[in-house]
C-alpha cells in the first residue's frame, strides 16, 4: 500500500517544516506550536495506550510531574528550566512503577482504574501543598537571563523545538515497532495470554513501554512549563490533560505512529475555535465534545480515522482489481 | 461519645457506598466491564430526587423510587446503545465507550443544572434522633437503612430468585446459558438496568442530606471502584463488606486528619490494595 514511503515522509516533514513560514503571524504560531506539543504527549501516551493496549486515563500524573519540576528547580534554586527537565522525567518514571507493577499484573480494567485513582490523588494532595504552590500554582522566570531559560516572545522558537522533540519521539517509535519490544506489545495487545504462553514476559514488558510513555509524557510537560511559564493543579494535572491524549490518539488511531498527529492536527484548532466562539463556557463544551467523539469512536471506528481510510482504500482497490481483471477475461475471451 | 458517633456516621454513609458499588460489582462480574459513568448515574439520581421535590413537592417515599425507575431507563439504554456493540471489541474501545459517557453525562450536567451546589431542604426527612446519646441525622439513618436492605435484596435476588440464576447462568457461561434458553442479551440490559437503578436510588438517598452538583460523581466514582476492588469484583458481598469498611475509614481519616483527606486517604487505600491484595477480600484468585 505504502507506494513510495520515503516520499511521503519527506513530505510530511516538508509541510511540518514550512507551516509558519507560510501561515505566520503570532496567532497561527502559537496554534501551530499547540498542535506539536499536543502531538508529543498524545504519541507517549500511545506508546502504552495504544501499541501496548493498556489504557491510561491518568497520564496526567506524568504531564503534571514533568511541568512541576522545571518551575520548582526556579523556585527553590533559581535554577534554569532545563535542569528540571530529567528530574520530571525520573519522577515520572518512579509513578509508572508504582502503578504498573501491580496493576499489570491484573486485567487491563485494573490499570485504567489506577491510573484514575492516582491522578487524582496527585492532583488533590498537589492542590493543597504550599510547596508546589498550592490551588495557585508555581511561576517561572519573567524575564530571560540567557537562552538557557527557553524564554522568547515569539512562538516560532519553541515551535521548532516541539518539532525536534516530536521528530525524535516518532523516530523512536518508528524503530521501536521493529524491534523485540514493539513485537512484544503487539503481541500483548492482540492477546494477552497467548502472548504469556507463547513466553513473552508480559507484565515486564508492558512495564516498559509505560516507563518509556511516561519519560515522553513528562518531557511535553516540561515544554509546556517553559512555553508558558507557569503551572497549576488544574492546567497541568486536571483529567482534561488525560483526556485529550486519549481523545487525539484514539481519534486519529491508537497504535499507529501517526494517529495521535493526526488527531491533534483536527482537535487542538477545533478546541480552540470553540473556546474563542464560547468563552468561559468553552472547557465544558469541550468535554462533552470529546465525550461524545469518543462515544461514537469506540461504537463505530475503535481503530480511529487512519484504519477507516485504509478500509476505505483497501474496498477501492479491491474494486479496480475486480474490474481489471474482468476486462482482462472480456479481453482474452474476445 | 463523639467517636461512637463517627464511627455511626461512617457506617452509615458507608452502606449507600456498598448499594451504588455492587451494581457496579454486578456489571463486572457478568460481563467483564468497567462502567466508569457510575459516578455520573449516582449524580443523576441525586439531581432526580432534588427536581421531583422543586417541581412536585414530593417527598423522598415518592422521589427514591422515580430516581430508580429513571435510572434503570438509562442504564438499558446505555447497555442497548453502546456496550452491547463495544463488549466483544478491543479493550480500547471498552474503557473509552463508558469514559466518553462519564465526560458526556458530567458536563452536560454543568449545561443543564448549572455549577452551583444545590441541597435539599434540612429535616426533609425528618428531625436528628438520639439514641443512648448519639445523634444521628433521620436522613443518614433512612439512606443507611434503606440501603442496607436493598444490597441485601440485590444479593437474594441473585442467589435465590430464577432470574438471579440466569443473571449468574450468563456471567459464568454464556455459551451454556443459551443452550439452556436463556438470552444473554436480555439478561445483561436487566444487569445494566440494576446497576443504574443501585446508582438512583444511592444518590436519591445521599441527596437528602449532601450536596448536590454536576461533579459530585468524580469522587463517589473512585469510592465506588475502590469499594469493588477491595471487595473482590463480582461479589455483592464484598461490595456491602468493603463499602462500609470504606464509609468507616473515610469518616475516621476525617475526623482524625481533616476533611480534605478524606478522598485522599481512599484513594491511597486503592493504591495499597492493588499492591498487597489485588482480587479483594471476597473475591476470587
Amino acid at each position: 500500500m505504502a507506494r513510495k514511503p520515503i516520499i511521503g515522509w519527506l513530505a510530511l516533514a516538508a509541510v511540518l517544516l514550512g507551516f509558519p513560514l507560510v501561515f505566520n503571524g503570532e496567532y497561527y504560531e502559537q496554534l501551530a506550536a499547540f498542535v506539536i506539543l499536543s502531538a508529543i504527549s498524545a504519541s507517549a501516551w500511545n506508546l502504552v495506550g495504544g501499541y501496548a493496549g493498556q489504557v491510561s486515563v491518568g497520564h496526567a500524573v506524568y504531564f503534571g510531574a514533568g511541568a512541576y519540576m522545571p518551575l520548582l528547580f526556579y523556585k527553590l534554586w533559581a535554577a534554569s528550566p532545563l535542569l528540571g527537565f530529567p528530574a520530571g522525567i525520573a519522577v515520572s518514571v518512579v509513578i509508572a512503577v508504582v502503578i504498573g507493577v501491580p496493576t499489570f499484573r491484573l486485567s487491563g480494567h485494573y490499570f485504567s482504574m489506577a491510573t484514575i485513582a492516582v491522578a487524582e490523588l496527585i492532583r488533590i494532595v498537589v492542590s493543597d501543598w504550599d510547596f508546589l504552590g498550592g490551588a495557585i500554582g508555581l511561576m517561572g522566570p519573567a524575564t530571560p537571563r540567557g537562552w538557557w531559560d527557553l524564554i522568547w516572545r515569539s512562538s516560532l522558537p519553541y515551535y521548532y523545538i516541539f518539532l525536534a522533540v516530536l521528530g525524535l519521539l516518532l523516530y523512536i517509535t518508528h524503530r521501536m515497532e521493529r524491534t523485540r519490544l514493539g513485537y512484544y506489545l503487539r503481541a500483548i495487545r492482540a492477546n494477552d495470554r497467548a502472548a504469556r504462553s507463547l513466553g513473552v514476559p508480559v507484565s515486564r514488558y508492558k512495564l516498559y513501554a509505560l516507563m518509556l510513555s511516561a519519560a515522553f509524557t513528562s518531557l511535553a510537560g516540561s515544554l509546556y512549563a517553559a512555553k508558558f511559564g507557569f503551572v497549576d493543579p488544574g492546567s497541568a494535572l486536571g483529567i482534561l490533560v488525560s483526556v485529550q491524549m486519549v481523545v487525539m490518539a484514539a481519534l486519529g488511531g491508537a497504535g499507529r505512529l501517526l494517529g495521535p498527529l493526526l488527531g491533534a492536527v483536527i482537535l487542538v484548532p477545533l478546541q480552540t475555535t470553540t473556546n474563542s466562539f464560547f468563552g468561559g463556557q468553552g472547557t465544558g463544551l469541550a468535554f462533552i465534545l470529546y465525550g461524545g467523539i469518543i462515544m461514537l469512536l469506540s461504537r463505530y471506528a475503535p481503530g480511529g480515522l487512519i484504519e477507516v481510510w485504509e478500509r476505505f482504500q483497501a474496498r477501492r482497490d479491491a474494486g479496480t482489481a475486480r474490474r481489471s481483471a474482468e476486462r482482462n477475461g472480456d479481453a482474452r475471451a474476445a | 461519645m463523639i467517636l461512637l458517633q463517627v464511627i455511626v456516621g461512617g457506617l452509615l454513609i458507608g452502606a449507600v457506598y456498598a448499594l451504588f458499588s455492587s451494581g457496579l460489582t454486578l456489571i463486572w462480574g457478568m460481563m467483564n466491564v468497567i462502567n466508569f459513568a457510575h459516578g455520573e448515574f449516582v449524580m443523576l439520581g441525586m439531581y432526580a430526587a432534588f427536581w421531583a421535590y422543586t417541581l412536585a413537592g414530593i417527598g423522598p417515599a415518592g422521589f427514591v423510587p422515580i430516581a430508580a425507575l429513571l435510572l434503570f431507563i438509562l442504564g438499558v439504554l446505555v447497555y442497548m446503545g453502546l456496550i452491547r456493540h463495544v463488549m466483544r471489541g478491543p479493550m480500547l474501545a471498552q474503557i473509552l465507550s463508558t469514559f466518553g459517557l462519564l465526560l458526556l453525562l458530567r458536563y452536560s450536567a454543568f449545561w443543564v443544572f448549572s455549577a452551583n451546589f444545590v441541597t435539599l431542604p434540612d429535616g426533609l426527612v425528618g428531625p436528628s434522633i438520639d439514641i443512648g446519646g448519639i445523634f444521628v441525622t433521620a436522613s443518614k439513618l433512612l439512606a443507611g437503612g434503606v440501603a442496607i436492605l436493598l444490597t441485601a435484596g440485590m444479593h437474594l435476588l441473585l442467589t435465590r430468585t430464577a432470574i438471579g440464576s440466569q443473571i449468574l447462568a450468563v456471567a459464568e457461561d454464556r455459551q451454556a446459558a443459551m443452550l439452556m434458553g436463556i438470552k444473554p442479551d436480555r439478561m445483561q440490559a436487566l444487569a445494566w438496568g440494576l446497576a443504574g437503578a443501585s446508582a438512583g436510588i444511592a444518590g436519591a438517598l445521599i441527596a437528602t442530606f449532601f450536596p448536590i452538583s454536576p461533579t459530585v460523581g468524580e469522587s463517589l466514582a473512585i469510592i465506588a471502584f475502590v469499594t469493588v476492588t477491595l471487595g473482590g469484583f463480582g461479589s455483592v458481598p464484598g461490595a456491602m463488606l468493603a463499602g462500609l469498611l470504606i464509609g468507616l475509614i473515610e469518616s475516621l481519616s476525617a475526623f482524625y486528619l481533616g476533611p480534605v483527606y478524606q478522598d485522599v486517604v481512599v484513594y491511597a487505600l486503592f493504591v495499597v490494595i492493588l499492591w498487597v491484595r489485588p482480587h479483594g477480600l471476597l473475591g476470587k484468585a
